[in-house]
């Protein structure tokens, strides 16, 4: 190594010009500094010096500087490239640190994984397209080769044909989902307005009791919560399900935190100029929020829509539609086709709520950190 | 000493007057705030005392609770075989299921936040649709069927690993590992769009900052600057991860049928419906329901405490 440097610093003396040659034993310095092994921070730092110096004192590359900068890592080198596009005006649009080979690796992987999840949800949608012999073919294909909508019609009919008629669940789902989600937002972003913007004896206190019960599932409740709605007797009607929905706890930790971005100056301007709270609430703060709104609207909706409540509810005409596609899927190989159909009536819905306002959720969520 | 104390009572004294005082003026607020709170504390503070009171009696709705002490949670632990199978089947998928799934959502969401704009909106999608998707999960059961025409049989037998075919919903050794592949499908929820969203909100100059100090590869980045500035959103995703990892019951109940073979898949949740909602055991299913509660709060706050010493 040594024995290197002592050949490059001869060359040196003898190609270049003196004023460049101060620069030159700066390079090899590095070199040496590598050999040593010095701490990777301080030898980045030293290239960083050396390029600043590098281009300060010579425009023209001198060839033992090539010598010397091959010594360095290939990623380095990069660096260096990077450093000299930075003063061209050019936008920069790799990050430096990035190696093309890693880059390449893991997007192939996260393709893959992607195939991977969103295959099951293709192959249902296209499994509720198929027709019934298509349905049980050997080798199964995954795409349908000739698309119906028969299973979807087939569905219709058949719950058209049941002692409650299919429009009633519908309107049971959509009625619960409806009332639940219009009454979760406005009852939490209520509570979250206070909570978020005043400073008032236990509302410190009540907002640790809401982070502590998202740590815990309705499963754990559900008994218990049987018990006291037996005791009012909301057992077998709607609200047992939609009134612990307007309380659930996520909606009012997401929107608490949303709405603390929201500047204090705003609420002050609208008080000074004569609002009530309730003016500020629903004139200045509500319309201000509405990515959050959409965000506890997907919340709410996924699980109301997919609520069976079968331990809540028992009249028959009262049950949801999810409920009833489950009974649908329970016949067995003769209704293969509409059970696929089912599956692809019940996840379209919430997922296309999410697919129309996914911006707006995830500039919610980007506030949704738990801090203590 | 008494002289401390004296103006320790007068301190309390005092604040607690300016507390009242200031709850007095803040009227307004508790007006905004009580909707949300009768109806919280009616469901979701209440039902924790009231499971954990009648953890200790007899109850089955239609008499009156009897109180039998700790016979329940004595019976839970020393009789009932089942609950301890219970308790290592939840055991088993939450160590495996919990942990992969937070680090995939984190994994995943890292690396969409590089694409592109518009790739990256179809890949959140794409991510987080198995979680909202219902009971799509349904699916897999046609592609583990137990005879040979179920396609991952069917695979097996013609590439010659098995040759005969495996019932993978009704076989015991089978059905735990086959429900953990459907959870993780499942698992990047909303920790992952936290994280996704997260991601996008960390100040850039704190990268160029990065850069110049000598930050060489993206392995350094994220632990020298990313993960320090994701740890309240690494606190939410643990948070819904583990409350997830425990709760599971629905996709074992489905796929492996209720109750199932040799109770195999049956979780802790499982046990609680069983007794709960077909035996009307009450008292006995609060008590499961409070070992449960105690479970979920303690992993979170263990998770916790280590996540953050994370990136110092």
């Amino acid at each position: 190594m040594s024995d290197m440097n002592n050949n490059m610093t001869t060359e040196n003396q003898n190609i270049i010009a003196e004023e460049q040659e101060t620069v030159n034993t700066e390079a090899v310095e590095t070199v040496k500094a590598d050999a040593f092994n010095l701490e990777d921070e301080a030898l980045s730092k030293l290239e960083a010096v050396e390029d600043v110096e590098e281009k300060a004192a010579e425009p023209v590359k001198s060839p033992s500087k090539e010598k010397a900068s091959v010594k360095k890592t290939k990623k380095s080198k990069k660096k260096e490239e990077e450093e000299e596009v930075y003063h061209k005006p050019l936008i920069k649009r790799r990050k430096p640190n990035r190696s093309i080979a890693g880059d390449i690796f893991l997007y192939l992987f996260l393709l893959i994984v992607a195939v991977i999840m969103f295959f099951p949800i293709i192959y249902a949608v296209e499994s509720a397209l198929k027709p019934l012999d298509e349905l049980f073919k050997f080798p199964p294909r995954i795409f349908a080769q000739n698309p119906t909508l028969d299973n979807f019609s087939d569905l219709f009919v058949t719950l058209g044909k049941s002692w409650v008629s299919f429009s009633r669940y519908m309107f049971n789902t959509v009625f619960i989902t409806g009332v639940g989600t219009a009454g979760h937002l406005i009852v939490a972003s209520m509570a979250a307005f206070v909570l978020a913007k005043y400073d008032f004896p236990g509302g410190k206190t009540f907002f640790k009791l809401v982070t502590v019960a998202m740590m815990f599932t309705g499963y754990v409740t559900g008994i218990p919560n049987y018990i006291i709605m037996s005791k009012l007797h909301m057992i077998d009607t709607y609200w047992a399900i939609i009134i612990p929905a307007f309380a659930f706890p996520m909606g009012l930790f997401l929107m608490k935190q949303f709405m603390e971005g929201l500047p204090t100056s705003l609420i002050e301007a609208a008080k000074i100029d004569g609002a009530t709270e309730w003016t500020v609430f629903s004139k200045i703060v509500m319309p201000n929020v509405k990515p959050a709104w959409l965000t506890l609207i997907i919340f709410s909706v996924q699980s109301l829509w997919n609520n069976k409540a079968s331990t809540v509810i028992y009249s028959e005409e009262m049950k949801t539609l999810p409920f009833a596609m489950q009974q649908i899927q329970a016949g067995g190989i003769a209704r293969t086709g509409e059970a696929a159909a089912v599956l692809v009536v019940l996840m379209i819905v919430p997922i296309a709520i999410f697919i129309f306002s996914e911006s707006q959720i995830l500039e919610t969520m980007a506030s949704s950190g738990l801090k203590d | 000493m008494s002289q401390f104390l004296k103006d320790y009572v007068k301190v309390k004294k005092h604040n607690f007057r300016v507390g009242v005082k200031r709850a007095r003026l803040s009227k307004a607020c508790y007006l905004f705030l009580a909707p949300y709170a009768i109806i919280f504390t009616m469901f979701y503070i209440l039902p924790v005392v009231v499971s954990i009171v009648f953890g200790f009696t007899y109850y089955n709705i239609l008499e009156a609770p009897r109180f039998v002490g700790l016979q329940n949670y004595i019976s839970l632990f020393l009789e009932d075989d089942i609950f301890l199978m219970a308790i290592k089947n939840t055991f088993m998928i939450a160590i495996i299921t919990g942990p992969l799934g937070y680090l995939g959502s984190f994994l995943f969401a890292w690396l969409i936040n590089e694409l592109p704009r518009w790739v990256r909106s179809v890949a959140v999608v794409v991510f987080y649709a198995p979680s909202i998707a219902g009971n799509c999960y349904v699916i897999f059961s046609v592609f583990f069927r137990g005879d040979a025409y179920g396609y991952v049989n069917a695979f097996l037998m013609n590439t010659g690993i098995i040759d005969t075919p495996i019932l993978w919903f009704i076989d015991p050794r089978y059905m735990l590992p086959v429900c953990m592949l459907v959870i993780l499908w499942m698992s990047l929820g909303a920790g992952f769009l936290s994280f996704v969203a997260g991601l996008q909100g960390i100040d850039k100059s704190q990268y160029e900052a990065g850069y110049m100090d000598g930050v060489k590869n993206r392995w350094q980045e994220l632990w020298f600057i990313t993960l320090p500035n994701m740890k309240p959103m690494l606190m939410f995703g643990a948070v819904m991860s583990i409350t997830q990892a425990f709760s599971v019951c629905e996709v074992t109940m489905t796929l492996c049928g209720y109750p199932s073979t040799d109770y195999a898949a049956r979780t802790i949740v499982t046990h609680l419906f069983d007794y709960g909602f077909s035996r009307f055991e009450m008292g006995y299913a609060c008590s499961i329901a409070t070992i449960l509660f105690l479970i979920m709060i303690l992993c979170n706050k263990a998770i916790q405490s280590m996540l953050s010493r994370v990136g110092t």
